[in-house]
């Protein structure tokens, strides 16, 4: 155990040191809670027929999660193509040649770190956005409420795990982004919209991850499940990402 | 130690490191010496466990690499292809490889100075020099002071003084005890480094042996003499059954004959020299003698191939023995 | 022909070169020599018009870079084996460079034959090796089959059959009357290649002269001598006949001697009279590297220390003791220097077992003795008559080599 404590300081130390990477952790703050809480200001002087419906301000104060997944996303991919693009890889498992314990030392630091920003995140678009909303704010005592902010940091942080895993399959930080940008800034959001598709895409990672954060009337969202089951679903999908970037790590050559 | 058993790897149906079997001991410097291609990367990275083998075994002091416990206390690397992420400083990219094996934060100080890159411990290695970078690579290897330690093309991009100092830091480090192994494409370095040498050509062993029969058994080893009286010497050469030949500029060369015999013999007739040195081929000559067959991309010219060194310098002497000296002579 | 007048480029208020002033002349290959940093390849991109010099000029065959008449014909230069795209296949990229300068495409297939490429010259250059990439920069500077060629660091990548190719190309363009400018960090690879060397440290010019003055001006050769082994008299004997003649007789880790300040003739003579039978008598010119070092002493930016190990536990068990002397050590002595605080044993502080006792000596980097001021005058004999007061071995003075970049010009 001592062993994995060392690794885990050495992670840290390593997550912790590259600008960059920390740079797309504090872009899905700003994004987020930027984002959200300008839609609110938005959506808060609109009546209920020009915005379809009337306002869930739990969900609206989380708008801007769509595109700080993204930069969620981009620092899973960076934290693990980082190691590949560079050649750190061999003087990483040069000191570390267990390769699970390699693997497993990396997501816990990073996940930490990205479960840190994304309940930050959450926490700050949720207060942020009801401070804006003014009389149609939701309260953190309501029901659901506090369960969809805490969701809100967990989606962020699985999304990155996700990446991660995915990166570890692929390697390429090119590869890597161009797969999954497009697909979960486009065709996801097309094939939940396009009728045909959309029962099948309601199991994507993001569109389940979405979910999580209803507060409570889920007819809105037409899901064949609850808030509990998307978190399901969601953690089945980083697992699969999980175990094939393990299988494709402990396999390959270096 | 390093052992290697039967070592294999292909790739598809190409094979590139071909049951390889050989030691690598303590206390000495052993080169690894192969044309490109031959495999010595690709067995390199076998040690480290980097790449699986296809087939056979190597072992550091007796384990797998993947059963040691904070290996860089045991083995130290520098990996010819760059292992430095460019956007962490070069103290913190050291420092998260001691962490990950308990090694003291204190050394990661010390190694930057060792390596000379003290001045730039808080600079990040993106905008090092391929030199900078390379003594980077050099203090991680160091780092946790191991007993084995593994260079890939050491001296790419130092400079002379540079290469001077990896030079002896790695004849040092074979001083106390460790066990050193080099490759490098430069043979005139192995020639001032290397006390071994491990040869590999197409993935197979073509030879391990010391540097001085190495040279001995691949090239032309022979006597050069100068002396006021040629003609008597010669003479006294060929009384006593020796084939003595005309060398550049009035010196004599005699093949097959120790200069021991010559000097006793020289003594007895009363004869003076002025020269009586044993001249051995470079590294390089015996290395090309050796490898000829193997190397895969050939340049054509009409130049002259390995078979004819513009030189062959004394023993010891490899470096700075231009052909213009040569021609010079005494 | 390339000739630098007054050459200066500054970067900021960082000066790289400095008020250079040189010629570089056709027939003979001329090494470029310099430490990291010293603006060597800054001097070599002036020459090839990449960058504009801050003062001075440069130029080749009379007429700076950017005036030159179709200036690809002029001058072949290899200077970053990656500036290639690694998309376009080796033909592709030579052929793109030979359009660029009016060069017919049958000249393409010339020049990949000739470094070696033939086979894979319609592959992507993504996947080549290092050497391979500088096989094909070699190959676009012989394009146009130039008068002028520049190579920066051309082993660089290339295994010894590619070194040993291309040492010999150079020399072939050289005797064909070509102008050949090649720098390199490799001392005994240039000591086979150049006939001429230009140094140059911290942008300024240290030495232009024929390889043979530069290692006869900055170092010193000795003689090696072997007596009979059975005979233990006689190495005191030849130390006294050699001393009265001014010479010294320093041992030698394999048992032989190395003998300075004399001739080979004169030791020969003073053996005989002496009565000492010599078992091997052969003439050491120092090497390049060795002259190279003292010259730049001062001009280095990135320099080793030692390594005190302070912060980690005593070396476990199983380590042999320090004092373990290696066995066929290089027998020219470039052993270990002794350290400052820790005088060689013998007079003229000459390392002699190689490997001082301390764990790591203090100055692994400046190995080589510091000339003594105004020491050396320039020679045709490989070693002065006598130079008693020079110690070329002698232990490095700690803070002192700054200064004898100055005193060894």
């Amino acid at each position: 155990m001592a062993h994995l404590t060392r690794v885990l300081k050495s992670e840290w130390t390593k997550v912790t040191t590259v600008r960059s990477t920390l740079w797309t952790l504090v872009l899905a703050f700003f994004l987020t809670v930027s984002i959200g809480i300008a839609f609110s200001a938005l959506l808060k002087n609109l009546s209920n027929e020009e915005r379809g419906g009337p306002l869930d301000p739990t969900y609206v104060s989380f708008s801007g999660m769509s595109m700080g997944q993204l930069a969620m996303v981009a620092f899973g991919v960076l934290v693990v193509s980082g190691e590949y693009s560079t050649g750190m890889i061999r003087a990483s498992l040069g000191a570390v040649p267990q390769r699970g314990v390699f693997m497993a030392a990396k997501l816990v630091a990073c996940t930490a770190l990205a479960l840190l920003v994304g309940m930050v995140t959450s926490v700050a678009t949720f207060f942020g956005s009801q401070l804006v909303l003014g009389e149609e704010k939701a309260s953190i005592t309501d029901d659901g409420v506090l369960r969809a902010v805490v969701c809100g940091g967990l989606y962020m942080t699985l999304m990155a795990l996700f990446s991660m895993g995915v990166t570890w399959m692929l390697r390429s930080p090119l590869l890597a982004f161009s797969i999954l940008m497009p697909f979960f800034f486009i065709v996801s959001g097309i094939l939940g919209v396009v009728e045909a598709t959309r029962k099948i895409a309601q199991f994507l990672p993001d569109q389940a991850g979405m979910t999580m954060l209803a507060v409570n009337d889920l007819t809105d969202f037409d899901r064949a499940y609850g808030p509990g089951g998307a978190l399901l679903i969601m953690l089945a999908w980083v697992a699969a990402a999980l175990i094939g970037g393990y299988v494709m790590l402990k396999r390959r050559d270096a | 130690m390093i052992e290697l058993e039967g070592l294999t790897k292909r790739y598809g149906t190409k094979t590139a490191v071909d049951r390889l079997s050989f030691g690598v001991r303590p206390g000495v410097v052993t080169g690894f010496l192969g044309p490109n291609g031959a495999g010595k990367s690709t067995t390199m990275r076998m040690m480290l466990g980097l790449d699986r083998p296809t087939a056979g075994d190597v072992r550091i002091d007796g384990k797998h690499y993947d059963q040691l416990k904070d290996p860089l206390n045991h083995i130290g690397a520098l990996l010819e292809a760059k292992s430095i992420h460019g956007g962490r400083t070069a103290r913190n990219h050291l420092l998260c490889l001691a962490q990950s094996n308990g090694i003291p934060t204190r050394r990661v100080d010390e190694v930057l100075d060792l390596v000379g890159l003290g001045s730039v411990a808080k600079k990040r290695p993106s905008g090092f020099s391929l030199g900078m970078g390379q003594r980077l690579g050099i203090a991680a290897a160091l780092l946790g002071d191991p007993r084995i330690l593994m260079f890939d093309e050491p001296v790419n991009g130092l400079d002379p003084e540079g290469i001077h100092w990896i030079r002896n830091l790695m004849k040092h480090l074979a001083s106390e005890g460790r066990t050193v192994f080099v490759s490098s494409h430069l043979m005139s370095e192995m020639a001032l480094t290397a006390e071994h040498l491990v040869v590999i050509g197409r993935g197979r062993l073509l030879a391990d042996t010391t540097m001085e029969s190495f040279i001995e058994e691949n090239s032309r080893t022979y006597v050069r003499l100068r002396a006021p009286e040629p003609e008597r010497l010669r003479d006294v050469l060929v009384a006593d059954g020796l084939a003595p030949t005309e060398g550049a500029e009035g010196a004599i060369e005699v093949e097959g004959a120790q200069a021991v015999r010559i000097g006793e013999l020289a003594a007895e007739h009363r004869l003076v020299l002025h020269e009586l040195s044993p001249q051995q081929a470079s590294l390089e000559e015996a290395f090309m003698r050796l490898t000829a067959q193997t190397v895969e991309y050939h340049a054509h010219t009409a130049l002259p191939g390995p078979g004819e060194p513009a030189a062959a310098p004394p023993p010891g002497q490899q470096q700075g023995w231009g052909p213009q000296q040569q021609k010079e002579g005494f | 022909m390339i000739e630098a007048v007054g050459l200066t480029k500054s970067y900021g208020d960082k000066t790289a070169v400095y008020q250079l002033s040189f010629q570089v002349r056709p027939g003979v290959v001329t090494g470029f020599l310099g430490p990291n940093g010293s603006g060597k390849s800054t001097t070599m991109r002036m020459t090839v018009g990449l960058d504009e010099p801050t003062a001075g000029t440069v130029t080749v065959n009379g007429l700076p870079y950017r005036r030159l008449p179709n200036a690809a014909r002029q001058v072949g230069a290899l200077l970053d084996a990656k500036a290639v795209h690694g998309g376009r296949s080796a033909r592709e990229h030579l052929l793109c460079l030979a359009q660029l300068s009016g060069v017919p495409s049958s000249r393409v297939d010339e020049v990949i034959d000739v470094v070696g490429l033939g086979e894979v010259a319609h592959k992507r250059s993504k996947g080549f090796s290092l050497g391979m990439g500088q096989r094909l920069g070699i190959a676009g500077a012989l394009l146009g089959d130039p008068p002028v060629l520049l190579f920066d660091e051309p082993v660089n990548g290339l295994d010894p059959e590619g070194i040993l190719w291309i040492r010999n190309l150079m020399k072939q363009l050289a005797s064909e009357g070509r102008t050949v400018l090649v720098s390199s960090h490799l001392m005994s690879e240039m000591a086979l290649t150049a006939d001429h060397l230009i140094v140059i440290g911290r942008g300024q010019l240290l030495a232009d002269m024929s390889v043979k003055d530069f290692i006869a001006h900055n170092s010193q050769g000795y003689a090696r001598v072997r007596v009979p082994e059975d005979r233990p008299d006689d190495p005191e004997k030849l130390r006294t006949a050699l001393a009265r003649a001014g010479g010294q007789l320093l041992p030698e880790e394999d048992g032989g001697f190395r003998v300075t300040g004399l001739a080979l003739p004169q030791i020969s003579d003073l053996a005989h009279e002496a009565d000492v039978r010599l078992w091997e008598l052969s003439p050491h010119h120092a090497s390049l590297e060795e002259a190279y070092m003292q010259m730049t002493q001062g001009a280095v930016d990135y320099r080793a220390t030692v390594d005190t190990r302070s912060s980690l536990q005593p070396l476990p068990q199983g380590m042999p003791g320090q004092g373990h002397a290696p066995q066929g050590h290089a027998p020219q002595g470039h052993g270990y220097p002794a350290g400052p605080g820790h005088p060689a044993p013998g007079a003229q502080g000459y390392p002699q077992q190689g490997y001082a006792p301390q764990p790591m000596p203090q100055q692994p980097g400046t190995g080589y003795g510091t000339p003594a001021p105004g020491g050396h005058p320039p020679q045709q004999q490989p070693w002065p008559g006598g130079a008693p007061g020079t110690q070329p071995y002698a232990a490095p003075t700690p803070g002192a080599p700054t200064s004898d970049s100055e005193a060894a010009r």
